[in-house]
């Protein structure tokens, strides 16, 4: 058979490709279910690690442990259980006015931990932030990133960054007076942090985002 | 002809030592610096492309004689590329941790220069058996490179092995410090050469003549 002809050519590419799709779209489908349940999990896991539990083994064990409760804050402030599917992606919930607040128990006392997400320097960034039962000061905070620098950007996904925060106000006289200041530019202690000096886009980023999003959940935070 | 004669031996055995895809072919150099900041995923991602080079050798060898000449690179990538999927898509179901970690890189073996080189250098050319030692060979060979490199930066960069760590906090309290240089790709590079120095220095027929 004539291998170089341009009939046999095409032929061979079409089969092949027709071939390589089939046993793609099988994998994927039959490893969708496990994928996704891991999706789930990484997504709790970055939940508690905003109220201090980390290096979690089984998310759902921890979940009912810390009573954590999936709510939805309603036009006046109060919350109302969510019954649809846990979702693994915040940006979508809020872009659609459905904004989420987690309520757990931690020793007794009541946390609520609010999704949020921003835009660094190279992508998105998000994370979680966990407020006391006085609906104001930050009780401990998580973020990641998709592809902010290693050493530089990356670093707001540090324990370090991230301890900066517990213990600040979010309300400063009715606006969110929780801020990412420059790197030794801190001025007013009880509201803003340290940013990350060579990080300053995405340290920008990430005081966006707790501005922007925050803001969004005025009426849960002022209905106290 | 028996499944290991001397030369299916050799097949598999030289790209271990003498004829190394990463250090005297100096291939894949790229994904070596990346992911070797640590052991585990150094061992995930040198296995992945052991299993992917070698049964990407097997089916091009297997097609070797049918794959028209005009468009054998393309098949050659298609064939990666469904076997680099299928790798990522079980890691994310699996060691979902590990593909976070590797991110990027695992779909970026496609363009690791030892697949291609080896199915376009060996397995159109030799049967499926020695084409599939030679994948598990060169796959393998690529693994070691990357457990060492990773070995020394895990250990110096962070005072760790596999996470667990090794230096205790008493080393600490004395004054050491880790070196932070490890953890940054060019300490990779670094590291790398020293191996092919090595191995270079040792096997005085790697070293070409100096006129």
């Amino acid at each position: 058979m004539n291998t170089n002809s341009n009939s046999y050519t095409i032929i061979y590419a079409a089969i092949m490709v027709v071939i390589v799709a089939f046993l793609l779209a099988f994998v994927s489908s039959s490893l969708k279910e496990t994928q996704y349940k891991n999706v789930e999990q990484d997504t709790k896991k970055q939940i508690l690690s905003a109220i201090n539990v980390t290096d979690v083994k089984d998310a759902e064990a921890e979940f009912a442990k810390y009573e954590v409760k999936d709510m939805l804050m309603q036009a006046d402030g109060t919350l109302a259980p969510y019954t649809d599917a846990f979702q693994v992606s915040y940006k979508g919930e809020i872009a659609e006015k459905r904004f989420h607040v987690f309520e757990c128990k931690v020793d007794g006392a009541t946390k609520y931990i609010l999704p949020i997400y921003g835009a660094g320097l190279w992508g998105p960034i998000w994370g979680y932030v966990a407020l006391n039962d006085d609906k104001d000061t930050v009780y401990g905070v998580y973020f990641s990133h998709a592809g902010e620098t290693p050493g530089l950007g990356a670093e707001i996904a540090t324990p370090k960054f991230q301890a900066q925060f517990a213990g600040k106000k979010v309300t400063e006289n009715g606006a969110i007076g929780l801020t990412v200041a420059k790197n030794g530019k801190v001025t007013k202690p009880d509201y803003e942090v340290d940013g990350i000096s060579g990080g300053t886009i995405t340290s920008q980023g990430v005081d966006a985002m707790l501005k922007d999003c925050l803001k969004e959940y005025n009426p849960f935070l002022s209905n106290k | 002809m028996s499944l290991f004669s001397k030369k299916n031996q050799e097949v598999l055995l030289t790209p271990l030592g003498l004829n190394n895809p990463v250090t005297v072919q100096v291939l894949g150099i790229c994904s070596a610096l990346a992911v070797t900041a640590q052991l585990e995923p150094a061992i995930v991602m040198g296995l992945s492309v052991t299993i992917i080079t070698a049964f990407a050798n097997l089916v091009i060898s297997l097609l070797r004689n049918t794959v028209p000449n005009r468009i054998r690179i393309i098949v050659q990538l298609v064939v990666v590329a469904t076997f680099v999927t299928i790798v990522s898509e079980v890691l994310k179901a699996f060691a979902y941790d590990v593909s976070v970690q590797l991110s990027v890189y695992i779909g970026l073996i496609i363009t690791n220069c030892i697949l291609m080189g080896r199915l376009e250098a060996f397995a159109m050319m030799n049967g499926p058996w020695e084409s599939f030692l030679d994948g598990i060979g060169n796959g393998l060979g690529y693994a070691k490179i990357l457990i060492i490199v990773a070995f020394f930066r895990e250990l110096l960069g962070s005072g760790s092995l596999f996470g667990f760590k090794i230096i205790p906090d008493a080393v600490y309290e004395m004054g050491y410090l880790n070196n932070g240089l490890m953890l940054m790709p060019p300490m990779a590079l670094i590291i790398c050469a020293c191996v092919i120095w090595y191995q270079r220095a040792k096997h005085k027929e790697l070293q070409e003549s100096s006129n």
